[in-house]
């Protein structure tokens, strides 16, 4: 299929219908509407349910109900309208359900803004929501890693029974840019869902979803089954790209569209003659510690450019593990890094070097 | 270059599917039309979207000598209420004042047209639909055709114009620009209205010939940043 111009919303729209994506459940908020716009549209074309829910904790909750009988389903929001889903997101997770959740975030705390931001970084990768569960997070930079990492997040939500979490700053959802909707190869072996409540027919026994635990021996063993399964994404999800490491003075550590915008950073300061890396993380968690081991001892330092006040920064410190000076530079509130900006940042960091 | 923009009618309106790139005509529309040495207003009257609309740019516009007009808390670019300032009708009721009304995409965003219905008077305005043949939804003479009915009934206006600005961002080429003016020249045919402008990157304007149905006007990307 040749390529089409789309905006980021729509394109999400469109890759999860392409994915299998058969039910959509959410509730409007800026700046991710097109995303249940387009949903609510194209989804019945194509033999799905859309559905406006009463609340974002109504839809995550449908989702729940939808996922359990083997449906593939997603919902999306944005940042103060994922911190509402939590305890579904959570409940999601006990239960070992897949689903996709798409996050278009902007400015907060609060009702915030509207206006482009990455703040929810702790959000995403921290949990929100109770318990020892966590969630693969993937961060495009760009609308076609978005369309193509939309099919993994599917495949990988149903391979791990694990809820999946797309992560996009404000401009990734309403950026307009070409997208072309190619076939994904799986990775992942999936089996059929006999977990799944679709009617015993009288045949075998009840399929019961459920996250509540009454004995705290068999919560425990849940918990070592669920850590087991995190284990293995740290071991087989990690996603990062990284540019020029190898030999630089500073390395710039920076994901979603913020890594656009250091990249032409990096281009300026190579005119200067500093040599600066980038590591851009795609898979937020499992964050890809290993990109670190790449970097020489003579770095300078780390610095972790977000559109936050300094969320990232901590995983970037224990990737570094004391080898490197860690700093950051960052705008918040809906307002972008620039490259002038950085390359500042970055001279200040270097100090008198070249 | 835009050399016919000053003979349009002092009224322009843009109009389209949204994506289809209305606001970067409307602007460089804008800047061409004050350096000829017209006083222009530009009305953002777009209530969809909540980036990339022209009032993102208000400084470099008023810088440019330009009026720029948009919600009723001037440029604030965090509030998402439809609302839009009352100074619009300054600009539309004074008869020298030249002026750009860039409204929303879909009809969902011409439904604001409808509020200035009694001042905008057949023969004082042009209504120029943008096409982008590269949009999902204006691909074929039948969607741009079902986008201009909608907008048209929303607005009660008629589409004076079109404005073929088929682009693909900067991988725009020549083979795009051809085919939103077939696809462009075929909806002029049927709907009798001229294709009057052929909107495109500056690069890409200097390899068209000058036979093609409508003025070729060359812009720039002013919305979409450097790094974007």
């Amino acid at each position: 299929m040749a390529k089409i111009l789309m905006k980021g919303n729509e394109a999400i729209g469109a890759a999860a219908i392409k994915a299998g994506c058969k039910y959509f459940f959410g509730y409007p908020i800026t700046p991710q509407n097109e995303v249940p716009e387009y949903m609510s549209r194209e989804l019945p074309k194509n033999g799905g349910v859309f559905l406006q829910a009463e609340s974002e904790v109504a839809a995550i909750n449908m989702v729940y109900g939808a996922s359990g009988c083997g449906a593939r389903v997603m919902t999306s929001s944005s940042s103060p309208g994922i911190a509402l889903k939590q305890e579904g997101i959570t409940y999601i997770a006990g239960a070992e359900l897949p689903c996709v959740i798409v996050n278009i975030v902007r400015g907060g705390p609060g009702l915030g803004g509207i206006q482009p931001a990455q703040s929810d970084y702790n959000q995403v990768t921290r949990g929100g929501g109770n318990g020892d569960y966590k969630l693969l997070v993937l961060a495009p930079a760009n609308l076609q890693e978005m369309v193509d990492l939309m099919q993994e997040a599917f495949d990988a939500a149903d391979y791990y029974r694990n809820p999946v979490m797309l992560v996009g700053d404000g401009m990734i959802g309403q950026m307009m840019e070409p997208v072309e909707f190619r076939e994904i190869k799986t990775k992942y072996t999936l089996s059929e869902k006999t977990w799944a409540t679709t009617g015993t027919k009288g045949q075998r026994p009840h399929n019961i979803i459920n996250s509540l635990f009454l004995d705290p021996a068999q919560l425990e063993e849940h918990n070592h089954k669920l850590q087991k399964k995190y284990d293995d994404m740290k071991a087989n999800e990690v996603r990062y790209e990284s540019v020029g490491v190898e030999d630089a003075d500073i390395v710039l550590v920076a994901y979603g569209t913020t890594s656009r915008i250091v990249r032409n950073a990096i281009a300026t300061l190579k005119e200067e003659g500093i040599k600066a890396g980038l590591i851009r993380p795609i898979s937020l968690w499992p964050f890809p510690m290993a990109a670190f081991d790449a970097i020489p001892e003579t770095c300078k330092a780390i610095v972790s450019v977000e559109m936050s006040m300094g969320q990232m920064i901590d995983d970037i410190k224990i990737a570094s593990n004391g080898r490197w000076a860690v700093d950051f530079y960052g705008r918040s509130g809906g307002m972008i890094p620039t490259p002038d900006g950085i390359v500042a940042k970055v001279k200040e960091i270097m100090g008198g070097v070249k | 270059m835009g050399s016919n923009i000053s003979k349009d009618k002092r009224i322009r309106i843009i109009i389209g599917h949204y994506g289809s790139g209305k606001t970067e005509f409307a602007v460089n529309y804008a800047l061409a039309l004050s350096k000829l040495g017209k006083h222009v207003s530009l009305c953002d009257l777009d209530i969809v979207n909540p980036y990339f609309r022209s009032r993102e740019k208000a400084d470099m516009l008023e810088a440019a000598g330009i009026t720029v007009i948009s919600g009723a808390r001037r440029h604030q670019a965090n509030l998402d209420i439809p609302m839009i300032s009352a100074a619009i009708l300054g600009p539309l009721q004074q008869p020298e004042e030249q002026v750009i009304l860039d409204v929303g995409g879909d009809s969902v965003g011409a439904r604001v047209l409808a509020r200035y219905h009694p001042n905008l008077n057949e023969g004082d305005y042009d209504m120029f639909c943008v096409i982008n043949a590269n949009r999902e939804q204006t691909q074929d003479v039948q969607g741009v055709l079902s986008h201009i009915k909608a907008i048209e009934a929303t607005a009660g206006l008629k589409v004076t114009g079109l404005i073929n600005n088929t682009h693909m961002l900067r991988e725009t080429t020549i083979e795009d620009v051809m085919r939103g003016q077939a696809l462009s020249e075929e909806v002029s045919k049927i709907l009798e209205i001229p294709v009057k402008y052929i909107s495109t990157l500056t690069s890409v304007a200097a390899q068209l010939e000058d036979s093609l149905a409508g003025e070729i006007f060359p812009i720039r990307m002013v919305m979409r940043e450097d790094w974007m």
